[in-house]
């Protein structure tokens, strides 16, 4: 008894986990940004030194740059100044039952066919059957650490694993690679640290355990995944389930390293809030992933299903740099109502034999625009280089728009650089098709939508995908007539 | 079973059907014939629900119910089918996963449970060997690289996977080749039951000889001209269909 009660109490407190043991008493900090912010939070989080220096040498250098507007977005000009950079998580209001939620979020649960104890979770509400989430959460860190694998909080790893995030943070996306990533790295509140070590096959899918984690993530959040020589792990980030936060602008920074035989797949769902129909209100996502084969037969594999946000500006890349190494981006993006999707891959083949496949499926509906962005870059000594893209579209109704930038650079002869796409539209005899074997419009759409997607969804681990499935019919919800 | 009463349809404002009635029982096989343009198509577009037809006046009624009030997918459930003249592909959907969608809804509906995995292959295997499909095909996507006498066959499968009370052939015999028409027809003949019915329709005698009717219909110019047995489809087949235009093409609107 008195176990469980120690569970509980540290699951139902986890939201101050980031332990707030400095001598500043507030903990919302004022909106505005300046040299004496990045101090603020640093200090807060009782980094080490090489911390804060890194944050002030990006915050200087972001000071310089100017936000990018060449993607195919529009949104009110953002307001830096406004933005408080620092908050402790809020704790969420403890309900007593699912009664007391939102009715409209619980019909969207029961439709993505999420448990009830996640659905409880999800909602903040407090219950017992959270317990058992606790114990598998025990059991996983237990194994875990057996193998030598490090999972952790960003924070924790700056203080336990100060080596290793001095070694590899920012050596994939610098400092001063991007704005957003800048920004990010001057402010960062917290994220994920993963370093698998030689030879280690991660058992397990970091999903479950990153999901119980997953509640009250920041606004610029950071990860860092290292896949030690022959190492192997699956990371899953982000939750079918919609999430709602007051933050609207999100900065996170993703880097991927894999050394030599080492292999990263990484999925993401991303169900942000879109905004109302309007267009109103709604998340602004602005994020940097990017990894590095490092080393020779090093593979990254990128799998996303963004459904969410009402600006999406990402484009996970992979940098191949070891001889043989492989790169896979693998996306479906969709945009309904007001929502605009700027999103595709870089893949920059430096190493001799290096493959990449890029798989993008985009699906437009409402007044939304889609676009595909994507770079495949082959240097000069690249030597047998191949790349195979193919970019698909599909469009519901006529007021939405999708739109196809793929940029291809060539400096080896002996590449090898294929690209298709299509666009379509979602047939009215289709759907008509499957009326009439039974099954509604809404089911229709659902199941040509996953049909069209099918091979992206295939990449997705098992019990991730069947969610998606279900994601992608609620996202699209109401789009056809 | 099926009561169609004086059905008058237009499409982008040109009427079709222009006073249609006809009545389909239990046991029945109904087959309508008739020239290209008489409406046949938008017969069976109509009696499925599809968009864009609109019924001025009339009335469809299947077991009692009116059919008008109903969207296309309820229709389906209530023991409706329609086999496409020219079947819809669906990319990346495989003809398994699409077939137990629609079987589980059409159950659900009904206040049923999802029908048990092994039940589903039971029946799957079965009804394939009926329309002699191949089991690849059924795992491919629907539909999606199908030849002509696939798609039509993968037709009647489905058909045969459903189970309609009332099966609605639009001409399924157009575009396939002799052996592909026998198997089809088997298809059908095998299904046929005191409790459900079909309603054909087809351009030629040819497949009649293989489904052979109770009923035969003809349709000319948006209503049944004439109606018999068996041997009015071979009456037109060597009188022509001039022999009906001659003959009513007097009838005034």
């Amino acid at each position: 008894m008195a176990n469980s009660d120690k569970i509980l109490e540290e699951i139902t407190s986890s939201e101050y986990k980031y332990g707030f043991t400095s001598n500043i008493d507030t903990d919302i900090l004022p909106p505005g940004l300046n040299e004496e912010t990045v101090r603020f939070i640093s200090a807060k989080k009782g980094e080490p030194e090489f911390m804060l220096e890194y944050r002030l040498k990006a915050f200087r250098h972001w000071q310089t740059m100017k936000e990018p507007h060449w993607a195919h977005l529009r949104y009110p000009e953002i307001d830096y100044q406004s933005i408080s950079y620092y908050a402790a998580p809020k704790k969420q209001k403890v309900l007593n039952s699912l009664d007391e939620v939102d009715p409209e979020l619980l019909r969207t649960f029961d439709k993505l066919g999420i448990s009830l104890q996640e659905q409880m979770r999800l909602s903040g509400v407090a219950v017992d059957a959270v317990i058992d989430s606790v114990s598998v959460k025990t059991t996983f860190k237990e194994k875990l650490s057996e193998l030598g694998i490090i999972f952790c909080s960003f924070s924790e790893a700056v203080k336990e694993h100060p080596d290793l995030v001095k070694k590899y943070m920012g050596s994939v996306v610098p400092p001063g690679d991007n704005y957003f990533a800048a920004l990010n790295a001057a402010v960062f509140s917290d994220g994920s640290f993963c370093y698998i070590p030689k030879g280690v096959r991660c058992p397990m899918e970091l999903s479950t355990y990153f999901r119980i984690n997953s509640a009250g993530t920041g606004q610029f959040e950071r990860t860092l995944i290292v896949a030690d020589e022959g190492a192997y792990v699956s990371y899953l980030e982000g939750c079918t389930a919609p999430m709602r936060d007051e933050n609207q602008l999100h900065a996170a920074v993703v880097e991927i390293v894999a050394l030599k035989d080492a292999e990263v797949k990484y999925s993401t769902v991303q169900n942000w809030y879109p905004g109302n129909k309007e267009g109103k209100g709604g998340i602004y996502n602005f994020v940097t992933k990017r990894g590095i084969c490092l080393g020779n037969n090093s593979k990254i594999s990128w799998t996303q299903v963004e459904t969410g946000s009402a600006i999406t500006w990402k484009y996970p890349s992979v940098i191949l740099k070891g001889d043989h190494s492989v790169g896979e981006f693998y996306s479906i993006a969709v945009t309904n109502n007001m929502q605009q999707a700027d999103t595709g891959t870089k893949m920059t083949h430096i190493g001799k034999h290096t493959k990449s496949t890029i798989i993008s499926k985009g699906i437009s509906a409402g007044k939304s625009n889609n676009s595909y962005r994507g770079l495949v870059r082959v240097n000069k000594g690249a030597t047998g280089a191949r790349n195979f893209s193919q970019c698909d579209s599909l469009l519901m109704g006529d007021r939405c728009g999708a739109h196809t930038f793929p940029y291809i650079e060539v400096n080896d002869k002996s590449a090898m650089v294929e690209h298709e796409a299509t666009t379509s539209k979602i047939g009215e005899d289709q759907i008509f098709y499957c009326n009439q074997r039974g099954i509604d419009t809404e089911k229709a759409i659902g199941l040509i939508v996953n049909g069209y997607c099918r091979e992206v969804l295939n990449k997705l681990p098992m019990e991730f995908a069947v969610e998606a499935q279900k994601l992608l019919a609620v996202s699209l919800e109401g789009s056809v007539g | 079973m099926l009561e169609i009463k004086d059905l008058k349809v237009s499409v982008e404002g040109k009427q079709i059907l222009k006073g249609l009635t006809l009545t389909v029982n239990k046991g029945e096989v109904h087959a309508i014939m008739g020239p290209n343009g008489a409406g046949k198509s938008t017969l069976a577009s109509v009696i499925a629900g599809r968009e864009d037809y609109e019924v001025e006046s009339g009335s469809i009624t299947f077991n009692g119910k009116d059919m008008l009030a109903l969207s296309p997918d309820e229709r389906a459930k209530e023991g409706m089918f329609l086999a496409f003249q020219y079947p819809i592909e669906i990319p990346g959907v495989t003809t398994i996963n699409f077939l137990k969608t629609a079987v589980n809804e059409i159950r659900a509906y009904k206040g049923q449970e999802p029908m048990e995995a092994k039940e589903f292959l039971t029946r799957l295997k079965e009804k394939q060997k009926l329309v002699q499909i191949e089991t690849n095909l059924t795992g491919r996507a629907l539909n999606e690289g199908f030849s002509g006498g696939e798609k039509k066959r993968n037709e009647i499968f489905q058909m045969a996977m459903l189970d309609p009370q009332l099966a609605v052939l639009d001409e399924t015999d157009s575009g396939l080749d002799i052996d592909a028409l026998r198997i089809v027809a088997q298809g059908v003949n095998s299904l046929r039951s005191k409790k459900n019915a079909f309603l054909v329709i087809t351009h030629y005698q040819r497949l009649l000889e293989y489904i052979v009717p109770d009923f035969v219909h003809v349709l000319y110019d948006g209503r049944i001209v004439k109606s018999g047995k068996k041997e009015l489809a071979l009456e037109l087949e060597s009188k022509g269909y001039d022999w009906i235009k001659k003959e009513f093409s007097e009838i005034p609107a």
